[in-house]
C-alpha cells in the first residue's frame, strides 16, 4: 500500500518535471517577438472588434498602426479623437483632430408620407429586396424598411420605428463605424459630423427623380426645386440630379433652408428651440428686399447723387 | 421513340396550361407605345431619334451600344413624343422612346405578305446581317442577341442546333400556339439557322404534353424536307427547357461549369426566336412583334388569351384588352411562375422577351418559413447538382471561398429548390445574392489576370 | 411528418392488440409528454414560440412509446419524453438542429438509468389476442444469457419454446418491435409517398445480413443467423423509422449508404461481442455523431463537373 503511494508520487513528480522542461523548451524555441506597443494600443482601443476602421479587429488595427509608425491612414471611428490621441501618444506621433460623426438616415418616407403600392413577400432583407425590384413604394431611392442596417449595427444604435417603418439612430450609442452605411443597398445612411451640441442640418431624401415623380411617390421628398440653394448665403446647399445636399463643412446652422423647403425634406435636429418658419421666412424676405434695394441703388448711382445734391 | 430528358434533379410541377386551346389574337394598336432601350442582354441601345421625329413601323430607332447589344425598331408608325427614363417592370428607371401612334405605315422593304418563303439564302454573311439589322434576340428568356450566338468564335463549330420547344414553365402557352399556328415558318427559320451554322443537324425538342405540336411540326418537317431536321419528344419535367438541361437531354453532353453551349458543339434557340429569324431573314421584318399569354389560376378559361402584341405596348393596355385584372389576383408575374419576374409596375412597357401576364391567386402566396430539417429535397431537385441548403448556410456565414467551391455560380436560378422545400425556406433568394457575390469575385480575379 | 404518423399506425395497432390498455397508456403519456414539453420549453423557457414544431414532437412521442416496454410505468415514460425533447432536441435549438435522434437518446438514457423496468418484457394483463407463448424476455437476451452459460443457440431456443415462425407474428420486446409485417407496411407507405429514400434501411439490413451470414456460416453454434438478427431487437423499427430521420441522417444517397453500413456493423459487433443483447439504439446514436462528417465528405454529383 505504502509502496503504491510512493511510486505514484515519484512517477507523477518526474512526469511533471519532464513535461515542464519540454514546455519551457517549446516556449523558448517558438517565442514570437512582438512589439509591446501592439498590446498597449489594443488595450487603449474600445475593443469592440467592429471592423469600422477597415481592419479585422482591434488587434489588427493596432498591428497596422505600429507597423506604419503613424496614424495617417488609420482611424478608429468608435473611439474617436480621444482614443486616437492616446494611441498617438503611445506611438509618439501626431494625429489630426477629427470631428465626431454620427449615422444619419436620409429618408423621410414614413408609411404616412409614402404610401405602399405593392406588397413584398420575399425574404425580409433589404439586399434581397433591392435585387428583385425597386421596392414596395413609388420611390425607388428610399428606405426599403427590412432593417439590414439594424442587423448590421453592432452597438444597438439602430432600431426600426414600427410607426414610420424607418430606422432610427440612437445618437448616444452610434459610434459611426459605418457598418450600416455599407449594409444599406440604397445608400441612404450617411456619416455626418455631429455638429455643435449635436445640432446639424441634412436633406432627408435621396430621390433623384424629377420633382413631380418624386412628389407623387412621397409627400416628404426633395423635389429639387432649388429654393434652399437660392436661400443659402453660405454656399452650403447644392442641388444635383434633382436632389439637394447640404455640405456640413459650410453649413452655419441658420435653418433658413429648412424654413423655405416646401416639402419638409430638410431636417434640423437637436436645436434647442423649434423652428419658427414664418419668422425665418419674414427675415429672409426682408433681407432680400434690402439686398434688392441696395442693388438698385448701386445700379443707379446718378440718381442717388442727384437726390443728394 | 424514347423520350429524352436531362440527368440530374428536376421537379414535376402541375402543368396548368390553361390557355392552350386559345388561338393567337392580334391586339389592336394602343394610342401610345414606350420602347425600352434595354430589351436585350448586354449594353443598352442608343436612341437615334429625337422628340418630334416621324417614324414608320419597322424603322430603326436605336443602335447597339456595344458588341453584345441589339438594334431596336419602332413597332408602330407615328411621332416620337419623348426620349426619357421611364419605370420598367421592376420599377427601375430605363431609357424609353415614347411614340404617339398614327396609322399603321410600315418602312420600305418589309414583306408583310403571308406567303411562306422557303428558299434559304446561300450567303451566310447576308443572313447574319439581316438577323443583326432586324434586332433579333433570343426569346427564350435571356434575350441574348441572336447574331452573336449564331456566330461562334473561330475554332468552335456547332455540331447540333437545338430548337427549344419545351416550354417547361407551367401556364405559358405562347410557344405551343406558335408551334401549332406558325409551324412552317418556325421550321424554315430552323433551316436558315442551320445554314448559318454550317449545315449542322437540327433537333426540335418538344415536351410530351404538347402532342398536337409534335404532330404538326413532324408533318411540317416532312413536307418541307430540309435535310437534317428531326423532332425529339422530351419528358415533361422542369427545367427541361433550361439551355444546359436541354443539351444534356438531346446530345447527352454536359456543358462544363463556366462554359458555353458552343464548347460542346451545341447552339440552342427558342422556337419563338426561330420564328423571328424567319421573319428577319426571309421577310426582312424586324423583331417588333411577339406572342404573349394572358393567363393565371384565378382567370376563367374564356378570359385566357394568346396575343400577338407589338413591342412597347404597356402591360396595362394588354391587361385591359384582356378584360382587366381579375378578381382574386394577388400577384402579377411576367414570365412563368417558376422563373418569371413579379410585375411591380403594370404601366411598364412590353419588351422583346415578354412572354406572359400571369395572374396568381392567394393560394400561390409564400407560406411561413420553418426550420430546415435537412431532408435534402432541394439537393435532389437541383438540376445543376448543387446543395441549396448548404449554399444558404454558407452565404449566411459569409464564406465566399466555400460558396465558390460549392459551385454557387453554376446556379441557373430555376427555383426547383424553393419549390421542393417542405419548410418553405426562400433558398433561391439567398442563393441569387450569393451567386452575384461569387460571380463578382471571379470576374475581378479574371480581370487581374 | 403526417405521413410518418400514418406509416406508424399499423405497428401501433398491432402492439395495441398485443399489449392492450397499458400500451395505450404508454403511448398517450409519451405523446402528450413530448408535445406538451416542447410547447412549454419553446414558449416559456426559450421564449421563442415559433420553435414549437407540433407534428415532429408527436412523431418523437410515438417513436419513444414504441421503444419502451408496455409495462413501463408512466413516470419513466415522462422522464423519457423530457430527455427526448428537453435534452436531445430543444437544448440544441429545436427542430432541425439536433445532432442525435431524440427518441433513441431517451431510450438509451432510460435503458442505462432504469435497467430493471426497461427490460421487463413480460406480457401485461389485458391483451386482446390469445398469445401462444408468453415471452418474458426478448429472444436476443434469452440467447445471450444462454450462450454465456455455455449452451448452443438451438438448445436455448428449444429450452424456451421458441421457433423461427414467431418472427412475423409476435416477438417479445418493445412494443414497436413485435410485428415486422406492420412495420414493413408502414415503410412501404413512406417509400410510395416519397417521404424517405430506401438506401439507409437497405444498407443497414444488407450489412446485418452479410455479417450474420458470415459468422453464422462459420460457427452456427454460437452466432445467430441473418433472418433472426434482422427480425429481432428493433432492427426493423430502427432501420425504417429511426435511422431515416432527416435531421440526424446524411443527406446524400451515398452518405446514407455509409451511414447504414456503419449502423449495421456496430449493431452486429455489439450483439456478437458486446455485453448488451442488442445494439440498434447505440449503433444509431454512434453513427449520428458521424453524420456531419459524412455530409462533409459526400456531395451531390454536380452538373458539368464530372
Amino acid at each position: 500500500m505504502t509502496e503504491t503511494i510512493i511510486w505514484t508520487v515519484v512517477i507523477l513528480t518526474v512526469l511533471g518535471l519532464v513535461l515542464s522542461l519540454v514546455l519551457f523548451w517549446v516556449a523558448r524555441k517558438f517565442r514570437v517577438e512582438e512589439d509591446p506597443r501592439i498590446d498597449e494600443i489594443e488595450k487603449t482601443l474600445p475593443g469592440a472588434n467592429c471592423g469600422g476602421c477597415g481592419f479585422a479587429g482591434c488587434r489588427a488595427f493596432a498591428d497596422a498602426a505600429v507597423k506604419a509608425g503613424n496614424l495617417d491612414a488609420n482611424f478608429c471611428p468608435v473611439g474617436g479623437s480621444e482614443v486616437m490621441k492616446k494611441v498617438a501618444a503611445i506611438l509618439g506621433c501626431e494625429v489630426a483632430e477629427t470631428a465626431p460623426r454620427v449615422a444619419v438616415v436620409r429618408c423621410s418616407g414614413s408609411c404616412a408620407n409614402r404610401p405602399k403600392i405593392n406588397e413584398y413577400e420575399g425574404v425580409q432583407s433589404c439586399k434581397v429586396k433591392a435585387a428583385l425590384y425597386s421596392g414596395d413604394t413609388g420611390c425607388i431611392f428610399g428606405c426599403l424598411g427590412c432593417g439590414d442596417c439594424v442587423a448590421a449595427c453592432g452597438f444597438g444604435a439602430l432600431s426600426m420605428n414600427p410607426e414610420t417603418g424607418l430606422p432610427e439612430v440612437d445618437e448616444s450609442k452610434c459610434t459611426s463605424c459605418g457598418k450600416c452605411v455599407a449594409a444599406c443597398p440604397k445608400r441612404i445612411i450617411e456619416l455626418r459630423p455631429q455638429g455643435p451640441r449635436g445640432m446639424r442640418m441634412f436633406v432627408s431624401c435621396t430621390n433623384k427623380d424629377k420633382g413631380p415623380v418624386a412628389r407623387k411617390a412621397c409627400s416628404a421628398a426633395c423635389i429639387g426645386c432649388g429654393l434652399c440653394e437660392k436661400t443659402c448665403r453660405h454656399g452650403a446647399v447644392t442641388v444635383a440630379d434633382n436632389v439637394a445636399y447640404i455640405d456640413p463643412a459650410k453649413c452655419k446652422l441658420c435653418r433658413e433652408c429648412e424654413a423655405v423647403c416646401p416639402t419638409g425634406a430638410i431636417h434640423g435636429v437637436n436645436f434647442p428651440k423649434p423652428l419658427d418658419k414664418d419668422a425665418v421666412k419674414k427675415r429672409i424676405a426682408e433681407r432680400n428686399a434690402a439686398e434688392k434695394a441696395a442693388q438698385e441703388a448701386a445700379a443707379n448711382p446718378v440718381k442717388k447723387e442727384e437726390n443728394n445734391g | 421513340m424514347a423520350k429524352l430528358t436531362f440527368s440530374i434533379g428536376g421537379i414535376h410541377p402541375a402543368d396548368s396550361k390553361l390557355a392552350r386551346d386559345r388561338k393567337i389574337e392580334v391586339l389592336p394598336l394602343p394610342p401610345k407605345v414606350y420602347v425600352s432601350m434595354f430589351q436585350h442582354l448586354g449594353a443598352q441601345a442608343k436612341p437615334i431619334v429625337a422628340p418630334g421625329d416621324k417614324v414608320k413601323a419597322g424603322q430603326i430607332i436605336a443602335e447597339p451600344g456595344g458588341f453584345i447589344s441589339a438594334y431596336v425598331h419602332s413597332p408602330v408608325s407615328g411621332t416620337v413624343k419623348s426620349v426619357a427614363p421611364r419605370k420598367d417592370l421592376a420599377g427601375y428607371n430605363v431609357m424609353h422612346v415614347e411614340i404617339d401612334v398614327e396609322g399603321d405605315e410600315w418602312a420600305e422593304g418589309i414583306d408583310l405578305s403571308p406567303e411562306l418563303v422557303t428558299a434559304i439564302p446561300e450567303d451566310r454573311e447576308f443572313i447574319l446581317d439581316r438577323i443583326k439589322m432586324n434586332g433579333v434576340v433570343g426569346l427564350g428568356g435571356a434575350t441574348f442577341p441572336t447574331h452573336v450566338k449564331l456566330n461562334p468564335p473561330p475554332g468552335k463549330k456547332a455540331d447540333c442546333l437545338i430548337l427549344n420547344g419545351a416550354e417547361c414553365e407551367p401556364y405559358l402557352t405562347s410557344d405551343f400556339r406558335i408551334l401549332l399556328e406558325r409551324t412552317d415558318e418556325i421550321v424554315v427559320g430552323a433551316a436558315v439557322m442551320q445554314k448559318v451554322l454550317g449545315d449542322c443537324p437540327c433537333v426540335i425538342g418538344i415536351e410530351e404534353n404538347k402532342p398536337e405540336a409534335i404532330a404538326a411540326v413532324r408533318a411540317s418537317v416532312a413536307r418541307l424536307a430540309y435535310p437534317g431536321i428531326r423532332v425529339e419528344v422530351l419528358k415533361k419535367r422542369y427545367p427541361q427547357g433550361g439551355e444546359k438541361q436541354l443539351i444534356d437531354a438531346v446530345m447527352h453532353r454536359q456543358v462544363r461549369s463556366g462554359g458555353l453551349p458552343i464548347d460542346v458543339g451545341a447552339v440552342v434557340q427558342n422556337v419563338a426566336t426561330s420564328l423571328a429569324v424567319y421573319e428577319a431573314v426571309q421577310k426582312n421584318k424586324p423583331l417588333v412583334t411577339n406572342t404573349l399569354t394572358v393567363t393565371g389560376d384565378c382567370l376563367p378559361v374564356e378570359r385566357q388569351h394568346n396575343y400577338l402584341f407589338r413591342i412597347g405596348m404597356p402591360l396595362s393596355y394588354i391587361a385591359e384588352q384582356a378584360g382587366g385584372v381579375p378578381e382574386g389576383a394577388v400577384k402579377m408575374v411576367s414570365g412563368g411562375p417558376m422563373m418569371g419576374k413579379a410585375i411591380a409596375n403594370l404601366d411598364a412597357a412590353t419588351v422583346k422577351g415578354s412572354s406572359s401576364i400571369l395572374y396568381l391567386s392567394d393560394a400561390t402566396r409564400r407560406k411561413p418559413e420553418g426550420p430546415c430539417i435537412r431532408c435534402g429535397r432541394c439537393a435532389d431537385a437541383c438540376p445543376m447538382g448543387l446543395e441549396p441548403f448548404l449554399l444558404r448556410k454558407l452565404y449566411a456565414a459569409g464564406d465566399a471561398v466555400a460558396l465558390e467551391k460549392n459551385a454557387v455560380h453554376d446556379c441557373i436560378e430555376c427555383g426547383c429548390c424553393l419549390y421542393s422545400c417542405p419548410a418553405n425556406i426562400p433558398l433561391l433568394d439567398n442563393i441569387r445574392l450569393a451567386k452575384a457575390q461569387v460571380m463578382g469575385i471571379i470576374r475581378a480575379r479574371n480581370a487581374k489576370k | 411528418m403526417l405521413d410518418v404518423v400514418i406509416a406508424l399506425v399499423p405497428a401501433l395497432l398491432v402492439s395495441f392488440l398485443f399489449y392492450g390498455w397499458s400500451q395505450l397508456l404508454v403511448l398517450v403519456v409519451s405523446c402528450v409528454g413530448c408535445v406538451g414539453l416542447e410547447w412549454l420549453i419553446a414558449r416559456f423557457l426559450m421564449k421563442r414560440p415559433e420553435l414549437f414544431s407540433g407534428m415532429s414532437a408527436l412523431v418523437t412521442g410515438i417513436l419513444l412509446a414504441m421503444n419502451l416496454p408496455a409495462t413501463a410505468p408512466w413516470w419513466i415514460v415522462l422522464i423519457g419524453a423530457l430527455v427526448a425533447i428537453g435534452i436531445a432536441k430543444m437544448s440544441f435549438g429545436g427542430l432541425g438542429q439536433n445532432l442525435f435522434n431524440p427518441a433513441i437518446t431517451a431510450r438509451v438514457f432510460l435503458l442505462v438509468s432504469f435497467p430493471v423496468q426497461m427490460t421487463n418484457w413480460s406480457m401485461p394483463a389485458g391483451s386482446f389476442v390469445e398469445v401462444d407463448a408468453i415471452t418474458g424476455a426478448t429472444p436476443l437476451s434469452v440467447i445471450k444469457e444462454g450462450l454465456k452459460s455455455g449452451l448452443s443457440i438451438d438448445d436455448v431456443l428449444a429450452a424456451n419454446g421458441m421457433d423461427m415462425s414467431m418472427l412475423l407474428r409476435d416477438i417479445g420486446g418493445s412494443s414497436g418491435e413485435i410485428s415486422a409485417l406492420a412495420l414493413l407496411a408502414g415503410f412501404v407507405y413512406l417509400l410510395v409517398r416519397r417521404v424517405v429514400k430506401p438506401w439507409i434501411p437497405l444498407s443497414i439490413l444488407a450489412t446485418i445480413a452479410v455479417i450474420a451470414a458470415v459468422f453464422h456460416g462459420v460457427d452456427p453454434e454460437h452466432f445467430t443467423g441473418p433472418t433472426f438478427n434482422i427480425m429481432t431487437g428493433g432492427v426493423l423499427l430502427g432501420a425504417f423509422f429511426m435511422a431515416t430521420d432527416y435531421v440526424t441522417s446524411p443527406m446524400s444517397n451515398w452518405g446514407g449508404v455509409i451511414y447504414g453500413v456503419g449502423i449495421g456493423v456496430i449493431v452486429m459487433m455489439i450483439r456478437y461481442f458486446g455485453s448488451y443483447p442488442e445494439g440498434m439504439s447505440f449503433a444509431i446514436l454512434i453513427m449520428n455523431c458521424f453524420v456531419p462528417l459524412i455530409n462533409r465528405a459526400f456531395h451531390q454529383k454536380k452538373f458539368g463537373r464530372a
